[in-house]
């Protein structure tokens, strides 16, 4: 047989023994039987070797290595079998068509059709009252499956926990005074007693700075919401929610770091770069007698990214 | 006097010419009615083609994903209540954190090997998703998924999905501090499907973020519900592999009618296993020596820190930067606000992109009105508009991801990021636009070049005695031989030569069939 022939793909099932199809695709078997013997021998060694520095607690990175490297070799030499030393083939496999006879075909689409459409046909109202039910089941079903998850949205998306009077705390629950903030300097702010509560952290974080009085534009109905150059607005990006977390002092920016949205902090937070579309919402603030700051109310708009609901 | 013998010889030819397995294979027959079918899958053909591979190297980081997930399970815990870390990582010590992060902490410290598996598991899921895309190429580009492939194209896709859906709930389950940040824009997006997006929202995180379900459910989806559905979807796709056997490159003896290659037993079943082991293996030395999710530097989740240069993984890129890019673009009006600047690149392009994709098969037919039988691939170049449609979506979606880190592009490069964002938001359009003609142009061109595709042939050089060298073209090899008998056996689609009629090419350089 020329080479030629031996690789015409024929049936596995017709082969004798001796076709050469069945013989290892290397040239020299003996050769490429000992690399794959020094293949598994030194996959062996570090499979091993994973024991032992597992055994002593060595350090992650030798676990890893003799582990991975034990697989590694073993793999290698198992495909460099199956490619080298194993039949090379080619072998051949038909295809039979899936789809079946036309008489088959017919006889199950006439079950359906007929012998199940017949019935149903027949009893149309029984199976308008079984459609019925199961519609209902499906319904009903969906309440403890779906409507149990959790509760309605209602207004919690509207507000916050600032109201009247509420104290301005840092993380540490230490009111802040007028005297607290040099001008320029920021500060994370929660209402008073809800500074370590999820909701505190999450929806009424906020964002107090002082600036310095004719450093920062008022915006129209909020004269008396940042005195002492004290301005509060919430720390919830408008884009995405994420905390916006990073003060660039110079150019008195609010940066939120997960998509860039850039709020000019002397005028209004209104963004001025990326993807928020409205100013950060604020808290306007007032100072008690002894001088430590408070939320007059609520902020001005619903806090963070938006929704459907939202006006 | 008879009496039994007990040699060797004597027990070898009572137990038939297959001795003990032979007699265990017919009490198993016995039973079950194995021999057949079981010898049909054994002689199964598996074509050799490498480009096979790469759905393997998918399945077997799954089977990497099952095993190191199972060891986690065993230390993680799924539970928001605080409690004080006290392991040995000092930075930490004293501070309140969650059980699902001190459990996280934990495992990767005080678990012999428990780091190991623990990046061995993060590196192979990002493997997974890698390999499904570049399969899901691999079945594009040439053809695969035509009839009667529709179905596990749908079965793949959707696969892909989940793999995306699941990465992104195990990356938040450690509950640290970059993780807790996209759990926070995840319920953000979620937020802005119009109407019932809060409904949505409240009843899959049980109320506003964040809420103490989140890690319990996410554990719970990510563990047990998403797995057990693409294990059972993994199942249907390879069924249907075995069903309607494999596609197969054109060539030599390969028709319309036949599988050419390696039977399963024992060839493909070394090559396959050994492979599994490459694959694991090359999993552990990445997770030996690439660090990955380091959350103990990052720290706990508190929603009002945020850490800087957040990026999710790879997967996710693509929608962050859509999400950078896009403008802020807001509608309100009768009382309602629809938040396009999340809706559209969140929900609405993603949705496009994955139901375009699904629904592939059905309009590539609409166009070449083909509703053939196909189970011999087709060259990429062969088929120019679809490898020129394929091209656009995936360079769209690296343009997307490019855009993911115009912020670190920005500090990197020392520009501003203005000019970043402005350049990817130009790129996003452009490139995709260019990508398209440029793409035909080439395939067009390869169409009438002779041998495209096919291996070069070696020249093997000597040198005479005179010291002078002569290269002489060596015999071609016999799989690149041409056959004119075989010319006839594949016919070619109409139009397919209608297209090929157009090439400007001498006749000799056209491919009129396949190999």
């Amino acid at each position: 047989m020329s080479e030629h022939e031996q690789r015409t793909p024929v049936q596995l099932s017709t082969v004798s023994a001796d076709d050469p199809r069945l013989q290892p695709a290397a040239r020299r078997p003996e050769l490429v039987e000992k690399v794959i013997a020094v293949t598994f021998l030194v996959g062996i060694l570090l499979v091993a070797g994973f024991g032992a520095c597992f055994w002593v607690n060595a350090a992650p990175w030798t676990l890893g290595a003799t582990f991975g490297g034990g697989l590694l070799f073993m793999g290698i030499g198992l495909i460099a079998w199956g490619k080298y030393l194993m039949p090379r083939g080619p072998f051949v496999e038909e295809r039979h068509t899936l789809a079946n006879s036309e008489d088959d075909r017919n006889a199950f689409a006439a079950a359906i059709v007929e012998r199940g459409g017949g019935v149903i046909k027949r009893r149309k109202f029984l199976g308008g009252l079984l459609g019925a039910g199961m519609g209902i089941f499906g319904v009903v079903a969906a309440f403890p499956l779906v409507r149990s998850l959790g509760p309605l949205p209602k207004t919690t998306l509207f507000h916050t926990d600032w109201a009247k009077g509420t104290y301005l705390v840092d993380i540490t629950g230490r009111r802040v005074h007028v005297d607290d903030l040099a001008i320029g300097s920021i500060v994370t702010v929660y209402p008073e007693g809800l500074e370590n509560t999820d909701n505190g952290q999450a929806v009424d974080q906020t964002v107090l700075i002082r600036l310095s009085n004719q450093d920062f534009v008022t915006q129209k109905g909020r004269e008396t919401w940042g005195p002492q150059g004290y301005l509060a607005y919430s720390k919830l990006c408008t884009h995405l929610g994420c905390p916006v977390g990073l003060y660039e002092q110079q150019l008195q920016l609010l940066v939120c770091p997960c998509h860039q949205s850039m709020f000019d902090v002397t005028n209004g937070c209104i963004p001025n770069f990326g993807p928020a579309p409205r100013p950060l919402p604020q808290l306007p603030l007032q100072f008690d007698a002894a001088g430590y700051l408070q939320s007059q109310a609520d902020f001005n708009q619903p806090v963070g990214p938006g929704f459907w609901e939202r006006s | 006097m008879s009496q039994t013998v007990n040699t060797k010889r004597a027990l070898r030819e009572k137990s038939g010419p297959y001795g003990k397995i032979g007699q265990a294979l017919n009490e198993l027959d016995d039973r079950m009615g194995v021999a057949k079918g079981g010898r049909t899958f054994l002689d199964k053909i598996f074509p050799d083609h490498w480009s096979f591979m790469l759905g393997e190297i998918a399945l077997y980081s799954f089977v990497v994903l099952l095993a190191t997930g199972i060891f986690l399970t065993l230390y993680y815990v799924p539970s928001q209540d605080l409690t004080t870390y006290t392991g040995s990582y000092l930075p930490l010590y004293g501070q309140k954190v969650t059980e699902a992060f001190a459990s996280t902490v934990n495992l990767s410290f005080a678990v012999r090997a428990g780091l190991l598996m623990r990046q061995m598991h993060h590196w192979s899921c990002d493997i997974f998703v890698g390999a499904i895309v570049v399969h899901m190429g691999r079945v594009f580009f040439t053809g695969a998924f035509r009839k009667p492939r529709e179905t596990n194209w749908v079965i793949g896709t959707t696969l892909l999905i989940l793999a995306i859906v699941n990465g992104f709930l195990g990356y938040s389950l450690p509950d640290d501090l970059v993780s807790g940040t996209g759990i926070r824009i995840a319920y953000s997006i979620i937020l802005s499907i119009p109407v019932v997006g809060s409904y949505v929202a409240f009843f899959l995180f049980g109320g506003n973020f964040p809420g103490t379900s989140i890690i319990p459910r996410f554990f719970i989806l990510h563990v047990l519900i998403i797995p057990l559905v693409i294990l059972l979807l993994v199942g249907a796709h390879m069924g249907l592999l075995v069903r309607q056997k494999h596609t197969q490159f054109p060539g030599k003896g390969k028709t319309e009618n036949n599988v050419v290659g390696s039977p399963m037993f024992p060839v493909f079943m070394a090559k396959t296993t050994g492979f599994m082991f490459v694959v694991a293996g090359a999993t552990a030395l990445l997770g030996a020596f690439a660090q990955i999710n380091p959350i103990w530097q990052f720290g706990p989740y508190t929603a009002s820190r945020i850490s800087y240069a957040v990026q999710p993984d790879w997967y996710m890129g693509f929608l962050d930067g859509a999400l950078r890019i896009f403008p802020a673009w807001s509608f309100h009006s009768f009382g309602y606000t629809i938040p396009l600047e999340v809706t559209i690149p969140a929900v609405i392009f993603p949705g496009i992109l994955f139901n375009l994709i699904m629904a592939w098969p059905t309009i590539e037919r609409k166009f070449t009105k083909d509703n053939e039988m196909h189970n011999l691939l087709d060259r990429p170049s062969n088929r120019p508009k679809r490898t020129a449609a394929g091209v656009v979506v995936a360079v769209l979606c690296s343009m997307l991801f490019i855009a993911s880190s115009t912020d670190v592009i920005a500090n990197f490069f020392h520009v501003s990021l203005n000019s970043v964002l402005w350049t990817m938001r130009v790129l996003c359009i452009v490139m995709p636009i260019l990508a398209y003609p440029v793409t035909y142009k080439i395939c067009r061109e390869m169409q009438g070049v002779a041998g495209a595709g096919k291996r070069k042939t070696t020249n093997i050089v000597s040198r005479t005695a005179e010291g002078e060298y002569v290269a002489t073209p060596a015999p071609v090899y016999v799989d690149d031989m041409v056959h004119e008998h075989e010319h006839d056996a594949v016919p070619v689609p109409r139009y397919v030569m209608e297209a090929e009629d157009e090439v400007d090419a001498p006749e000799g350089g056209v491919r009129r069939a396949p190999r």
